[in-house]
This record gives C-alpha cells, structure tokens and sequence, in this order.
C-alpha cells in the first residue's frame, strides 16, 4: 500500500525518477541562491530576472526550436543582460534598481510573448511559462546537475565576500574590495539557475523552489549557512510530496511543487522558532534578574 | 608638528554639488582630533574622501598612515543580518586572511580578547539583530581593535549611544591614543569635544578652523559656521577658483 504510493511511481516510470533527481538538484543549488537573494533584498528583483529570460529562451525557440540546449543559452544570455542592463542604468541614472529591473523585465515579458507567437502554438507558449518537469530528459538532467555543481562550488569560493557585501558593503570598500564583482558573479550564478529551473517550472515560476524555502528557512536559522542547510531539505521535500501528489491526483507538476513549497513557507510563518507568529504571540517569558 | 594626514585645497563633490569646499588642513599624528560643524557639512563625506570611497576628488590628499581602520555609521549596516557576534568582529583581521583565507587560532584568540575588551564576554554567538544600538557599537569597536590600525576613523561614534557605553568606548579610544595612534572622530557634543578631545577642525563646507580644541570653538567660529550653513545655496554657479578635473 504504502510501497504503491510512495515508491512505485518512480520504480515504475523513468520520467518520474528523472523529475526527482532534477529536482533534488534544483534543490540544494536553487535554494541556497534564494537565501542569498533575501539577504540581499532582492527576491522580486530576483522574480523579475526570472521573467526576463523569456525574450532570450523565445529566440532560441525561434532559431532551434523546442530544443533546449538553445532556449537555454538564450534565457541565460537574456538575463545577464537584463541583470547587467539595470544594474549599468541605476548607476548612471537617478533611477533606483528596482524600479529599472522593473521597466526591464516587462519589455522583456512583451517581447517574449510576441517572438514565440511568431512561430510556436499556444502549446509552446505553455511549456516556456510554465515548464514540464515530467519531460526532463538526458540533456536537461545534465544542465540541471551542472549548474547546481557550478553553483555550491561558485557560492562556496565567493561566499565570505558576498556575506560581507550584503552585511557592511562600506567595510568592504574600505578594505579595497570591488564589491560590484561579487554581486555580479552571485547574479550570473542566479542566472543560470533561473535557467535549470526554467525547464522544469517555466519562466513564470522557476523562483517557486528558490525563494520560497528560503523565506521559510528564515523563520528557523539565524546564520547563513544554517539557513541554507535548512532551506535545501524543504525544496526537496515539496519537489518531491509535489511530484507523488500531481503523478496520483492528475494534476500538473509545477504549480503543485511550488504550492507544496508555500506550504512549508506557511507553516514556518505560523510556527518557526524566530519572528513568527507564534513566537509573536507567546506569553513574553522573561528571568529573574 | 608631526602631520598623519595632510589636505591641500580638497573638494569633493556628489553631482557637481560640492561636499567639501577647498579644504586646506593637517591632522597631527598620534592625537585625537574631533570633526565637528553643521548637519551637511560634509563631515562623513571628508572621511569617506580619506578612506578613497568618495566619488569625485579635487586637490591632494597625503596620508602616511599605513592602515587605516574606519567606524562607519550605524545605518549603513544592515543590522538585521544573521551573523554572530563573534565573525562580525573577526571581519577586522580581514587584511590579514582576506575573502578566501581561513582564521587562525590566534585570530580567533585575539577576536575573545577584543569583545572582552569592549565589555560584551559570553555575546560571541549573540547574533547581531538581537544587540541593543549600544551592544552593536562595542561589538564595531572590537571589530576597530581587530583592525590594528595606524589611524582610526570614527563617524559619529557615540550618536543615541547612552552614556555608560560612551564613557566605555572613550576608555577604548584613549588607549589607542596611547598607543600612538591617530584619532580621527566626527563628534556632535561639543561639550564631549571640549573635554576629550585636544584638537578639532570646524567645517561647514569649506574649512572655518583647525587647532587646538579651545582656540577652534571659539564662539565667533561657530557663529560663523552656523552663518556659512545658512548661506549654502544648492543652485550656486561653477566656483571661480581654478578647476582641476579629475576623476
């Protein structure tokens, strides 16, 4: 019984076994660069690079057509520029960052739409905005494991850097250190799991197992590493009750992960063990003296 | 007089709006000497001039101090952060392991010492965002004596900071003092200024005095920074005095 719900679907079907690797991978990499990108206040920045891949994923669509490989190249193009792009405006306008991540993205949204209903059907337009998690092939898999082994080691090298640059960035600058290349290097990183993430979630939701657990793991850690640890397991586990849930109910794999993903974010909300709601309303417990 | 820093005809401006106005001064090396003047008088701006953080630099700036250690004020920090106590202080030996190298065990030793030394023994695993302001600015004050620098630079040390913990961090800053190394605090009680700190330079945009403490705040100069302050006209035409642009 237990073996029929829990086991079979991924002893049964190679395309299960493959979501679940996938997942495990996007896992560990994509959620230690959500703790990152909350750090450092950018999670609707972040969600707004993950909207800019489109124009690039859309012309790789155009040149190659469903081919990932292509789609791939051209969403990681697509959002170092975007990053790059508003990063270079803010500097040389009175504009702040967010708001021209924010003008950024939605011309890239535009843009996107517009270039993949040139030539694909309304089917294509689905699989770019939302993803096929249960479609992951060889190719994907090898993307997907390599970018989360390019990301553990890039944040393990960059890590000390990027801590300090999100915590004090004065202090770095004063001890001679250009700031700006770490923040980007950690963007070219965030990059390129939007991408891996895009093929399994879609553009509109590959931020799903990134951010959200890390939100959540906020509510438990109070150090950096110990929020990643935390964080890594939760992605898991709603990639994977998220996949058992859609393959038994019938339902598609995306949204259900990600919601599995707010689930934990909820719970941790209600009850984590700092700033949460719970520990908001606990009976203050103070010693005696 | 032994000069640590030395500025000639120094002007430091955020889009083409000058800062720092012509300033022509010399900071005595091995003493404390207090920045004071006017809010906007571009006391925070001069120092981050002198660490090389400032955008657009005219004039010369001489320094023959060979490390430099700077407090910066608290709201450039973000204290909600999750790190500990202990590697916020360690951070200060950054000159020595870097972004890459590992602490070693006399860092580690050193850094005990210094959160000691700053009155905060048993807060090495505290993190930061449950410190009360005052608690923060000792733990930045061990992170300073971690740094072990020739000269120090202090933007508002003691701003909301009650007096028990001044009187601690005054303690800090005369040992370096004794130490032989120089002291450079932006201060706004005049009275602290007064009483702790031998030299001072009064700016309002452009230098009004620099020297020994009693003769600099005298009442007709710090008449004359109020009346400077006042004057301060954010649509003023180019300066006449002769440019040198660079970058």
């Amino acid at each position: 019984m237990l073996y029929d719900i829990l086991i079979a679907p991924f002893a049964d079907f190679g395309f299960m076994r493959r979501a679940l690797v996938a997942s495990l991978a996007l896992a560990v990499g994509g959620s230690s660069i959500g703790v990152f990108l909350i750090l450092r206040r950018m999670s609707l920045m972040g969600d707004a690079l993950a909207h800019a891949l489109l124009p690039g994923a859309a012309m790789g669509f155009l040149i190659g057509g469903l081919s990932l490989p292509a789609m791939s190249l051209g969403g990681f193009l697509a959002g170092v520029a975007t990053a790059l792009l508003s990063g270079i405006i803010a500097r040389f306008s009175s504009m702040r960052e967010d708001a021209s991540f924010a003008a950024a993205y939605l011309t890239a949204m535009a843009l996107g739409v517009l270039i993949v209903s040139l030539r694909g059907s309304a089917v294509d337009l689905m699989n770019i905005l939302f993803g096929a998690i249960l479609a992951v092939d060889d190719t994907a898999l090898l993307l997907v494991l390599s970018t989360t082994t390019i990301t553990l080691v890039g944040l393990a090298a960059i890590y000390r850097p990027l801590v300090v640059e999100c915590f004090n960035p004065g202090f770095l600058a004063a001890m001679g250190v250009r700031g700006s290349v770490y923040h980007y290097l950690f963007l070219s990183l965030a990059v390129l799991n939007m991408v891996a993430g895009f093929q399994a979630l879609g553009t509109l939701m590959a931020l799903g197992l990134i951010l959200l657990p890390a939100v959540a793991s906020s509510f438990w850690a109070r150090e950096v590493w110990s929020m990643t640890l935390i964080a890594a397991p939760m992605a898991f586990a709603s990639a994977a009750v998220g996949l058992l849930v859609s393959f038994h109910a019938g339902l598609p794999s995306g949204p259900v992960i990600v919601l599995f993903a707010s689930l934990f974010f909820l719970v941790s909300l209600l009850f984590g063990s700092r700033a949460s709601v719970r520990a908001r309303l606990a009976r203050p417990v103070h010693l005696r003296g | 007089m032994n000069a640590a820093l030395r500025l000639t005809d120094l002007t430091v401006s955020y889009d083409r709006h000058p800062a720092v106005h012509h300033v022509s001064a010399e900071i005595p090396a091995a003493e404390m000497t207090a920045i004071v003047g006017p809010n906007g008088a571009g006391k925070s701006t001069l120092l981050k001039a002198l660490l090389g953080l400032a955008p657009r630099i005219e004039g010369r700036i001489e320094c023959t101090a060979k490390r430099i250690a700077y407090l910066p004020q608290q709201a450039e920090i973000d204290r909600s952060f999750p790190i500990s106590v202990l590697d916020t202080v360690l951070l200060g030996r950054w000159s020595r392991f870097g972004g890459f190298g590992a602490a070693k065990s006399a860092d580690l030793h050193d850094a005990q010492h210094a959160i000691e030394a700053v009155g905060l023994s048993g807060f090495e695993r505290r993190p930061i965002d449950t410190l009360s302001v005052g608690q923060f600015q000792r733990v930045l004050f061990a992170r300073l004596l971690l740094q072990d620098a020739d000269l120090v630079l202090l933007d508002e040390p003691f701003a909301a900071i009650d007096s028990k913990t001044v009187a601690d961090l005054m303690a800090v800053i005369r040992r370096w003092q004794q130490e032989k190394r120089t002291v450079v605090a932006v201060l706004h009680d005049l009275d602290q200024v007064r009483r702790d700190f031998p030299n001072a330079l009064l700016l309002a945009r452009e230098l009004v005095d620099v020297g020994p403490t009693a003769r600099v705040l005298s009442s007709e100069n710090l008449l004359r920074a109020r009346a400077m302050a006042e004057a301060w006209d954010e649509h003023a035409d180019a300066c006449e005095a002769p440019m040198r642009l660079s970058a």
